[in-house]
């Protein structure tokens, strides 16, 4: 057994395995000092919820209390490794400025109340809204972090009983993407891949997904394959000198907005040198003659023009893809929250679709997600789609629904996508929104403009319900605040970024009156009366467990199949993958194995949208273009982004996550040792600009944009030249009532979207930066991109391998 | 000039009239982002159209402009500021519906221009004004799906509000 800081060493002693071999177990333990494993009095089961990785842990508890965690050794995602956030944050439970009871908005004041008190006041608004205005006032705003049966739940409330179409969560900024291009390229949403397909890969290509940050154990099982016999070859494509970079055969570094253009210069290179399995695409796909005509005016030479990257990686990087046998390729924000969002990730689709790499050992698509339960946010329906993949286009899918829930169909409205996030906040902001119901999110910190989104949230016309664990620079502008409780206070399953579901027990009581975001759901619903059909209570389940049983009913029948999955089996079992039936009794682990898809028109969840555009494709073209369910090749050209740098906002500004903190921070700055880690903003620039522009590491520059300035100190790094980097996660909670608006990366990002997915866009727009403060640091030099900690005896945790 | 050169006149006619109306659609609505940004984006299909036209209309005898003079710069500016000012007023969202309303119009004008001039093409085999067609037409019918589903959208919250 090793003791090592998981803050200065996020990945912690590798375990080296070959091709095919098991990935070897590491147990990783972090207790909290002067605790040893033999005072632990239970360790309650659960996976990790501050990233998309889905690892399985327990929780140690003793006297009542959280007192420590460790990886779970047989689980099939970690076997027994913990990102340092899992380590560290769960102590942010027990911080003593939870939000305990609560509070009600008197005299332009928050203040405590009871539970009946603030639930009599979000209900009385509602019933005089539903009548004043109809559903079409109420907008629902959930998060990527609460469990299944929740969203299940507000899913059937917000459609079901309001009958609302404005429901989202903040998804929409971490996985909608995701789930677009694959409905895109395969009808539906579902992960085609696994993680295991690492364990056979001989290339992996990372696009725009800085694995060892964003899912430090995905990463840890890749550096592990690196540090074997026959280790794979590893591309990068990334703006930043992340570490994804340093162990990467060919490292692509595009301008900014430029993705597209990157895919269709790999796509034309590998169709040109004849790399494609044509038996497959003759057999399986539709589209692929467009995609060939559209990549001939993408040769190498153009397309590193376009994208500002030597010609000869772009041939190497194809060279290396088109002679794979077994491709494992990742997507995440630097595609996702990128100009021409779903094109770009569609075409990742389209690499494996040609080169026949899908559903076997190592040949397999990752379409990632943010955060940790986002894979629910999409399958309960409460994101922008209907439960269970069904499709809001597809009449009979809204029928289906109706039934289960013993309502007419026409009181779930269908008459057009389902609102976005951007767009709900836009109908409040010209005011036909008035009800607003946030839920585990901090949208005045993590969406885009937020100058525009405060105005919006504080306006007197809007009643603004937010339900959190901790008081936030959203709840500030709340008329009701709803404390929660959270991961570990509560039970109930989510589902990683690999399909692979968890059962997540209660460990400990949640602080005073803070309740389960279930029990609050479900009191608003009792509390209205939503009724169905024949006047019976539309919510017939009352906890965890029989609302779970109401989602599988849900599933049956669909790709997202939960019907062979229990309580009582996943606590036997572990993580399992869905679909996961009375055909697939022990779950599935890649889909398309046999290159069938779930595209066939009266089954597949989308009929698509114009990738340019956004506009959705209809039936009948649908039909038309699939009739026989096949998976769809669709190629896009380049368009120049919306906002491009000019004279006077000479640089590209995008922003993105640490390996420390986790979403606005709320929890991984509560612990001691991610906050000590990264506690403050700073802006990365290169060399060559930094000595241009004469500033230094560790001035303290402003970077403006035409929607504000943040402050931030200056990290000297190896990022390309005329771009800049902000990490998102920093706020105004835990900075003095008078420090002005000048933290948050999204003070600057621009409001605009990818037509198709609805995802904003935080890594395209234009900014300044100058000096503000010399910081005395030292003269400028090439860095890593990420914090260099001192070590800290606080942090030390156990790993022990196997 | 013959008879598919008036036709391609009428047609240039139309495409730099949708060209200019995405241009102030999009303006006009600089508050509804999408709308606002990809707007543009369309008028920039609807100004190479005008180029391509240019290029080709000297042989059936019609001398077309290339485009270049839409309406930009100080209208534009007040246009986008207004939109600004009153992003909070519902009463926009009734503005919105009628300007796409009238893009959708437009774009199904062009798309009749097209068709007619396609047919023609095919008519007398002539290869390269077909091929035009064919670049061009599918543009405008995406321009016209385009009006058509915000409206479907955005009606039932502004008719409702």
């Amino acid at each position: 057994m090793a003791r090592i800081d998981r803050i200065a060493d996020p990945w912690g002693t590798r375990t080296p395995y070959g091709p095919g071999e098991d990935w070897p177990v590491r147990v990783d333990t972090f207790l909290k000092e002067g605790v040893s494993p033999q005072d632990v009095d239970r360790w309650v089961p659960t996976a990790s919820i501050l990233h998309s990785n889905g690892d399985g842990m327990d929780i140690a508890v003793k006297d009542g209390r959280m007192v420590g965690v460790r990886g779970a050794a047989g689980d099939r995602i970690n076997r027994g490794r913990l990102d340092p956030k899992d380590l560290y944050a769960w102590q942010a439970g027990a911080s003593p400025d939870r939000l305990t009871r609560p509070l009600i908005s008197r005299d332009g004041a928050l203040v405590e109340t009871d539970w009946d008190t603030a639930m009599d006041a979000v209900v009385r608004r509602s019933r005089e809204l539903l009548d004043e205005q109809g559903p079409g006032a109420f907008g629902f705003y959930t998060t990527g972090q609460l469990f299944l049966e929740e969203y299940y739940t507000l899913a059937a409330i917000a459609r079901g009983g309001i009958g609302t179409h404005h429901l989202d969560g903040n998804t929409r900024l971490c996985t909608a993407t995701a789930a677009a291009a694959l409905k895109e390229s395969f009808g539906c949403d579902g992960q085609p891949g696994t993680y295991a397909d690492i364990d056979h890969a001989d290339v992996i290509a990372l696009f725009g997904h800085n694995a060892a940050e964003t899912q430090t154990v995905l990463w840890m099982r890749m550096l592990d394959r690196l540090a074997g016999p026959n280790p794979p070859q590893v591309i990068c494509v990334d703006p930043r000198p992340t570490p994804v970079a340093r162990m990467a055969a060919v490292h692509l570094a595009p301008r900014p907005g430029t993705n597209v253009a990157l895919m269709n210069g790999l796509l034309h290179e590998i169709i040109s040198a004849g790399r494609i399995d044509r038996g497959y695409v003759d057999a399986h796909t539709v589209g692929y003659e467009e995609l060939e005509r559209r990549v001939e005016e993408y040769p190498p030479a153009r397309v590193a023009e376009l994208c500002d990257v030597p010609e000869e990686l772009i041939r190497r990087a194809a060279g290396l893809l088109g002679d794979a046998e077994r491709l494992v390729s990742t997507v995440l924000q630097g595609f996702y929250q990128s100009h021409q969002a779903t094109a770009a990730a569609v075409q990742v689709n389209n690499l494996h679709l040609i080169r026949g790499m899908l559903g076997r050992p190592g040949c397999g698509v990752l379409q990632m997600n943010g955060q940790p339960t986002a894979q629910n946010t999409r399958e309960c329906g409460a994101d922008g789609d209907l439960p269970g993949f069904r499709n809001w286009a597809n009449d009979d899918h809204v029928a289906d629904l109706a039934r289960i829930w013993n309502v007419e169909p026409e009181r779930i409205p269908h008459y057009a996508p389902p609102t976005h996030a951007m767009q709900i906040f836009r109908y409040a902001e010209q005011g036909s929104i008035r009800f607003l119901w946030v839920s585990g999110t901090n949208p005045a910190v993590s969406l885009p403009e937020l100058s525009r989104i405060r105005k919006i949230l504080a306006q007197e016309r809007l009643f603004l319900v937010v339900q959190d664990i901790f008081p936030t620079e959203t709840t500030e502008l709340a008329d009701v605040v709803l404390p929660a409780a959270t991961w570990g206070e509560k039970t109930g399953a989510f589902t990683n970024a690999d399909r692979t579901v968890h059962l997540s027990e209660k460990a400990v009581e949640p602080p005073g009156e803070a309740r389960p975001d279930l029990e609050i759901f479900l009191d608003y619903a009792g509390r209205m009366g939503f009724t169905g059909k024949d006047g019976t209570p539309l919510i017939t389940w009352t906890g965890p467990e029989s609302a779970f049983r109401a989602w599988q009913e849900c599933s049956r029948g669909r790709p997202c199949d939960y019907t062979g999955l229990s309580y009582e089996r996943l606590r036997a079992a572990g993580g399992v993958q869905w679909p996961c039936d009375q055909d697939h009794p022990d779950g599935t682990e890649r889909l398309y194995s046999d290159g069938r898809f779930w595209a066939a028109p009266e089954y597949c969840e989308s009929f698509g949208r114009d990738l340019v555009t956004g506009t959705p494709v209809e039936e009948v073209e649908y039909r038309f273009l699939n009739p026989s369910g096949k998976a769809v090749i669709k190629s896009a050209g380049y368009l120049p982004p919306h906002e491009m740098p000019d004279e006077l906002r000479p640089f590209h500004l995008i922003n993105g996550r640490t390996v420390h903190h986790f979403h606005t921070r709320t929890k991984t700055a509560r612990a001691p040792q991610l906050r000590d880690a990264a506690p403050d903003v700073w802006v990365e620039m290169s060399a060559a600009d930094a000595a241009a522009h004469d500033m230094r590491e560790g001035d303290l520059a402003e970077i403006s944009s035409p929607r504000g300035v943040v402050h931030a100190r200056l990290r000297v790094t190896g990022i390309r030249p005329g771009v800049l980097f902000l990490p998102f996660h920093y706020g105004y909670w835990d900075l003095p009532d008078d420090a002005g608006r000048t933290r948050a990366a999204n003070e600057l990002t621009v409001t605009d979207w990818d037509p198709a997915s609805k995802q904003p866009l935080f890594k395209t727009g234009a900014a300044t930066i100058r000096l503000l403060e010399r910081g005395g640091g030292d003269a400028p030099a090439d860095r890593d991109s990420e914090a260099e900690p001192a070590r800290s005896r606080t942090a030390l945790a156990d790993e022990e391998p196997r | 000039m013959n008879r598919i050169g008036l036709a391609l006149r009428a047609l240039h006619h139309g495409e730099r009239g949708l060209a200019q109306d995405l241009l102030r659609v999009s303006e006009r609505h600089v508050s509804e982002h999408e709308i606002h940004h990809v707007a543009r984006d369309l008028s920039a299909w609807s100004q190479r159209h005008l180029r391509e036209l240019a290029e080709i209309g000297g042989r059936y005898g019609a001398r077309l402009g290339t485009g270049h003079a839409l309406e930009t710069g100080l209208g534009a500016r007040l246009r986008e500021k207004r939109s600004e000012l009153v992003k909070h007023r519902s009463t926009p969202g009734m503005l919105l519906l009628h300007d796409l309303r009238h893009i959708h119009v437009q774009a199904a004008g062009v798309s009749l221009d097209w068709e007619m001039i396609a047919q023609a093409a095919q008519a007398r085999r002539d290869t390269e004004l077909l091929s035009l067609t064919e670049r061009c037409h599918p543009d405008t019918l995406r321009q016209m799906r385009w009006a058509n589903a915000h409206l479907k959208q955005l009606s039932p919250q502004v008719l409702n509000s």
